[in-house]
């Protein structure tokens, strides 16, 4: 690779040791993806921030960067492992909000904003069109990538803070034309109206197709929301950092010669996979995976207006504080709060250290499924924003189950092959 | 026996140890325990075995990018592997080696099918060079 004047400085550590360090990881990540050269990024968001997931060796690594290393561009951070202000109220205990503070302030001592959420575009870090940026979060990074037509790989926690404090990326993958061509025509044959059909349509192309990048047809159109849905889902089972939808997002693509379908029975199979059977009582009841937008908001506050929150169960509506803070102005927090719903700003279900706690969770998010499965081992249901209100009032789950489809039925299931 | 390998650096240094090698690709989060340093994940065909000290060869890195820290952790546990050598190198190994100043190279001439648990081995991470020694 070849490096500028100023980069060769940096990586002999004439600019200090944090960036010493930095510029090693990105020289790295360049020669081992093939990069020419490292570009300028505009922005960064650092994943790995919940201390639940950093330990005690996580936080030594960024007390040590943060004796001499300063953001140099726009830098947001992930969710933690706790509301920041409010962590009592969430049931956290004592020591794990002494570290997880620990870890915000060297965060904060580098000049990093902390803003703890996975929807940076929501508050402010918002890339344009063709920006290359330095973000970490897969939801994020394919909102960047699809959704904004910004440029970013799906970086780690690490490698994303490098990026902050020299301001660099190594310009490989996702910040190069070919590689942000679609590989796969997928057709869609299914109707799609709420938010948990966009998680389960990411389920089932995940499943697919893996991480290749698709180039969805016969979506017509979609809201943030539900693009934020599919961000997260379809990264998270499958991996990709970038899909194209036909008629709704901004980057140019070639057509692919690789085509697969799906049906509304793979979006009604994928409904049921994250649904367990039997458990028809969550005891907790989550939305906001990604966070909430200030839309999801208002909708919540018409739904819980006047109703209460069943004795014994909780209901978590996980959030930027910046977008609580609009909710409080425009009156919904009160009408939230009044039901007895709990705002969980700054963190989420998937980094709070809330294994053995629960054991069902109710939620509209595909991604909150697989980690509350795999990480917390609880049980799921997964069903729109008002199946989960319904939840919470009425402690019980009664969503409509969706059929799973059979399997030998020929003339109505629809093939690539066909 | 004495033999010489060339492999592309990825994370610089000079460490020697007992090689310990899986066919499958390495998980540290959630894969390794970091306070011991065996091996948890049940995928893994060397489940069960300590990473603690080796010259650890696997074909590449999978799973949580949270993973590099898990080795930085290792490495401050005293459980880290001595030195790493991949098949091919990827994102979550090469930040992990870099940031725990672990030896990483990858890419060694004639695969990784030369190097057998047990033997012996000195990993040059500054030269590119690697050292097997029955």
């Amino acid at each position: 690779m070849e490096l500028t004047a100023d980069e060769k400085e940096m990586l002999e550590g004439k600019q200090g040791n944090a960036v010493k360090k930095s510029m090693e990881i990105l020289c790295a990540l360049g020669e081992i993806y093939g990069a020419k050269r490292l570009i300028d990024v505009s922005s960064v968001q650092i994943a790995g921030v919940s201390y639940d997931n950093l330990g005690d060796a996580g936080l030594e690594y960024l007390s040590e960067l943060a004796k001499d290393g300063r953001a140099r561009v726009l830098t947001t951070l992930n969710p933690a492992g706790m509301d920041l202000e409010d962590w009592r109220k969430l049931g956290i205990p004592e020591d794990f909000a002494k570290k997880q503070l620990e870890v915000i302030d060297a965060f904060k001592k580098m000049g990093v904003i902390a803003s703890c959420t996975c929807t940076p575009y929501f508050i402010g870090n918002l890339p344009r069109y063709s920006e290359s940026v330095a973000w970490s979060e897969s939801s994020a990074v394919c909102f960047a990538n699809s959704v904004l037509g910004a440029r970013t790989n799906r970086e780690g926690g690490p490698s994303a803070i490098a990026s902050a404090l020299t301001g660099k990326t190594a310009e490989y993958g996702m910040h190069l034309d070919e590689n942000r061509q679609a590989q796969v025509l997928v057709k869609v044959r299914a109707k799609l109206r709420a938010v948990p059909d966009f998680g389960a349509l990411g389920y089932a192309t995940g499943k697919k197709i893996g991480n290749k990048v698709p180039l969805f047809v016969g979506v017509k159109r979609a809201s943030v929301e539900q693009l934020k849905s599919l961000c997260a889902s379809i990264a998270t089972y499958g991996g990709t950092a970038l899909f194209h939808i036909k008629g709704v997002t901004p980057n140019r693509t070639r057509k692919p010669t690789e085509e697969v379908i799906i049906t509304q029975n793979d979006v009604d199979d994928a409904k049921v996979a994250l649904t367990d059977a039997g458990y028809d009582e969550p005891d907790i009841i989550s939305v906001g995976c990604p966070h909430c937008s200030i839309n999801e908001v208002r909708r919540i506050a018409e739904l819980l207006d006047g109703k209460h929150v069943k004795e014994g169960k909780e209901f978590w509506i996980c959030i930027a504080r910046p977008i609580k803070q609009i909710a409080e102005q425009a009156g919904y927090a009160k009408t939230i709060e009044a039901s007895g719903a709990k705002f969980a700003c700054d963190t989420c279900m998937v980094v709070a250290p809330i294994k053995g706690r629960f054991k069902c969770l109710a939620t509209d998010s595909a991604k909150s499924c697989f980690y509350a499965r795999g990480k917390n081992a609880f049980k799921t249901k997964f069903g729109t924003l008002e199946e989960c209100v319904a939840a919470a009032v009425t402690g019980e789950w009664k969503a409509k189950q969706a059929k799973q489809a059979k399997p030998a039925q020929p003339k109505k299931t629809e093939t690539a092959a066909e | 026996m004495l033999a010489e390998v060339k492999a592309r650096v990825i994370a610089k240094g000079v460490a020697e140890g007992d090689l310990l090698v899986s066919q499958k690709p390495v998980s540290f989060y959630g894969g390794v325990d970091p306070d011991s340093g065996v091996v948890t994940d049940g995928e893994s065909d060397i489940k069960g075995q300590s990473i603690a000290g080796r010259v650890l060869v696997f074909p590449t890195g999978k799973g949580s990018t949270v993973g590099s820290y898990t080795l930085y952790r290792l490495k401050k546990n005293g459980k880290a592997p001595a030195a790493i050598i991949n098949g091919e190198c990827e994102t979550i190994c090469a930040v992990g080696g870099i940031i725990s100043d672990v030896p990483l190279v990858d890419k060694p001439e004639g695969g990784l099918a030369q190097f057998k648990t047990g033997a012996k081995a000195k990993v040059d991470a500054n030269a590119g060079v690697i050292t097997v020694t029955q």
